[in-house]
């Protein structure tokens, strides 16, 4: 294990130097700010993998990527993001795991001509009214998966679900997502505290509701933390949920608790296109481990990115940002089309928790909605 | 709400109550024999989550998982006292605060370091998994009551250790008057690393038996730790008896409050909003809790006159 860490640790000393080497000659700037540290890494570990994965692999020496860690602190990131702007003279940022980060930073970063490239943060203010003509967002709005979710509660018949969520934005959002497509009753609504981990009497709240599914949106921890302890309480009700609880990067954690649920993803290992079975090959080789929903996210914005800079030079801005919106890339979700509020539109999947040898994994099951764009769009002008 | 749901949710602020009775334990010790505020107790408990799912990982035996958590975080607590936590002792409080906050930085990165950014994985052994039907038609899981069990064991135990071994002795005559025990040819720093081994240790279970039901990550400690200081300054820095009072105190509260809360805004206002202020007030009231036990009583609730 520690052989295998301090190898690499060598790598990443070996990447930052050729990094530097770069620097002389570098003519693009890429800013990253991520969560490398603290309870939320596998996350961001995961956007800054996939995302170096596609920049390595097309070789240009004019780009050069800083990648800064904000501990998934508002105000970290708010610092690093002034930086990276003011001394550091980014062209482009991108990185950002949390809305409630992504908040604090893309408003100022967009006003001072910097393009913003979202990984993974949907909020729903940065897709409706507060929309910038610099801000793409090339993951999803943060309703979408869970407005899936309710689509595909329908199509399965459940008519009384239980749903659950951490008492913050997001998980307001998640909510919204919900209910917005789901037609059926509810059989009660909670919002947890986020950074929960004991979710005992939630669980007898749901035992005691009559409910026939649960959903619920817990990323990270909190997701491994419910989905243990559900398994564990006999309470055996169908549960449904966002990829966020189910990503690569936790399945092996929650173990064979999570087999057989259902969970919705714009994105997943075995969707069947040229670019996706490149990655998740190139990936495992690189990195020794399967790809999450995160890294393609962090995958997808480096193409992307690469895509407009063979079309034309940054500092042309409006070239650029027109050659973004065409988002001319081999997207390894297959289709991918950006809206007018620079949102994606983009199928969105039920897959199924199953195990493949000694690893947990998803394959898809179904299409749970074709073309989908988010609602805040009509409120965005541009 | 039936009966058998709030007998369901007894069960589960004991449970909780118990789990913070063993972190706050190591923790009030520490404060009452040495003086020292140890914000890396925390750590501990994540060094014994990690140390177990380590060694299930590899015999796949829960009881051997067990008594590694309480090896690995007695023999970090005893090499952290030994290197860093000695030197604090006659400092003040501000300098411990800097010196054991580093401490939770330096376990993190060290922890993200040998076992990556990824959580690990801990389950509940099969014999100990599922739920069993109690008394009165309530399912209930069984490790559950295994850990109110085993908590409740160790409780007593401490207890026994305190009030009628030698070493129990020397423990609280070193709470009472530190420099009287030295005179009295106690090695007084033998004792300080025996205590913080046994205070780290506990916390080091702790997290071993919450790692199988929850998450094992690098940074799991710390909520816990706060909890556990609201539990200590609720029951009196120092006082074995008040961890215990507090910590199932606060366990209740923190559990009946969650649920009971938001359904008594439902009856005033429509339910979205009731349970996002609810859940809002309801994650206060230990707060609230421990403010209304320190106006009635300013050192705690079995605190000496310090």
């Amino acid at each position: 294990m520690k052989m295998l860490k301090s190898f690499a640790m060598m790598t990443a000393v070996a990447t930052a130097v050729s990094t530097l080497a770069l620097a002389a000659q570098a003519e693009t700037k890429i800013g990253m700010i991520t969560t490398l540290s603290g309870g939320g890494a596998g996350l961001g570990v995961d956007v800054r993998d996939g995302f170096m994965l596609a920049i390595e692999a097309a070789g240009r020496d004019d780009i050069e990527v800083v990648i800064e860690d904000d501990q998934r602190k508002p105000e970290s990131a708010v610092q690093i993001a002034d930086r990276m702007i003011q001394s550091e003279k980014v062209d482009i940022m991108t990185g950002i795991i949390w809305s409630n980060l992504a908040m604090a930073v893309v408003p100022a970063a967009t006003a001072q001509d910097v393009f913003y490239l979202s990984p993974n943060a949907g909020p729903s203010v940065l897709a409706g009214k507060r929309c910038h003509k610099n801000y793409f967002n090339v993951a999803w709005q943060n309703d979408n998966l869970h407005e899936a979710a309710g689509a595909y509660a329908n199509d399965a018949g459940l008519k009384n679900s239980f749903i659950l969520a951490p008492n913050y934005p997001a998980g307001k959002d998640a909510l919204t997502g919900y209910k917005r497509m789901y037609g059926g009753e509810l059989a009660g609504e909670i919002y947890t505290k986020l950074g929960q981990t004991d979710y005992a009497a939630e669980i007898a709240q749901i035992r005691a509701s009559g409910a026939d599914s649960v959903y619920f949106f817990l990323p990270g921890g909190m997701g491994i933390s419910f989905l243990k302890q559900y398994a564990d309480s006999g309470v055996d009700l169908p549960i449904v949920g966002p990829a966020f609880s189910f990503d690569q990067g936790i399945l092996q954690a929650v173990g064979a608790a999570a087999l057989g649920i259902k969970n919705t993803s714009q994105w997943n290992k075995d969707l069947d296109n040229a670019a996706n079975i490149a990655f998740v090959a190139d990936f495992q080789a690189k990195y020794g481990r399967l790809p999450s929903l995160y890294a393609s996210q962090g995958f997808d914005t480096a193409n992307l990115i690469l895509s407009a800079l063979d079309k034309t030079d940054v500092s042309d801005q409006d070239a650029f940002r027109s050659a973004l919106e065409a988002a001319d890339f081999d997207s390894v979700r297959g289709d991918f089309k950006f809206g007018p509020n620079h949102h994606p539109v983009q199928n969105i999947y039920v897959r199924e928790v199953i195990q493949e040898g000694d690893v947990f994994t998803n394959k898809i099951i179904a299409t749970g909605l074709t073309n989908h764009a988010d609602a805040y769009a009509p409120e965005c002008k541009m | 709400m039936s009966l058998i749901l709030i007998l369901e949710q007894i069960l589960n602020g004991l449970q909780f109550g118990v789990m913070l009775f063993l972190m706050a334990a190591g923790l009030t010790l520490v404060f009452g024999v040495m003086g020292l505020i140890n914000l890396a107790h925390g750590a501990l408990y994540m060094v014994g989550a990690f140390a177990a799912a380590a060694v299930a990982g590899l015999t796949g035996s829960f009881v051997l998982a067990l008594i590694a958590s309480l090896a690995a975080a007695a023999a970090a607590g005893a090499l952290v006292e030994v290197t860093v936590i000695r030197r604090l002792y006659d400092r003040d409080h501000l300098d411990q605060v800097l010196a054991t906050f580093a401490l939770i930085l330096i376990f993190s990165e060290g922890t993200r370091w040998i076992f990556g950014s990824f959580p690990l994985f801990l389950d509940v052994p099969d014999y100990l998994s599922g739920p069993v039907t109690l008394p009165g038609g309530i399912k209930y899981p069984l490790y559950r009551l295994a850990i109110i069990v085993i908590g409740l064991v160790v409780g007593a135990g401490l207890f026994w250790l305190i009030a009628r071994t030698r070493i129990g002795i020397q423990i609280r005559a070193g709470e009472a008057d530190r420099e009287m025990i030295a005179a009295l040819g106690v090695d007084i720093s033998k004792l300080y690393t025996l205590v913080f081994a046994l205070g780290a240790a506990l916390a080091g279970l702790a997290g071993a038996l919450v790692g199988a039901i929850q998450s094992v990550q690098v940074g799991m400690g710390e909520p816990v730790l706060i909890l556990a200081f609201v539990v200590i300054v609720i029951g009196g820095i120092g006082s074995i008896k008040g961890a215990l009072v507090g910590a199932l105190l606060v366990g209740l509260t923190d559990t009946l409050g969650g649920i009971f809360l938001p359904r008594l805004f439902t009856l005033m206002m429509e339910p979205a909003q009731a349970a996002s202020l609810g859940a809002s007030l309801a994650s206060m009231l230990i707060y609230i809790l421990m403010a209304a036990v320190l106006l009635v009583r300013p050192s705690g609730l079995f605190g000496g006159s310090a």
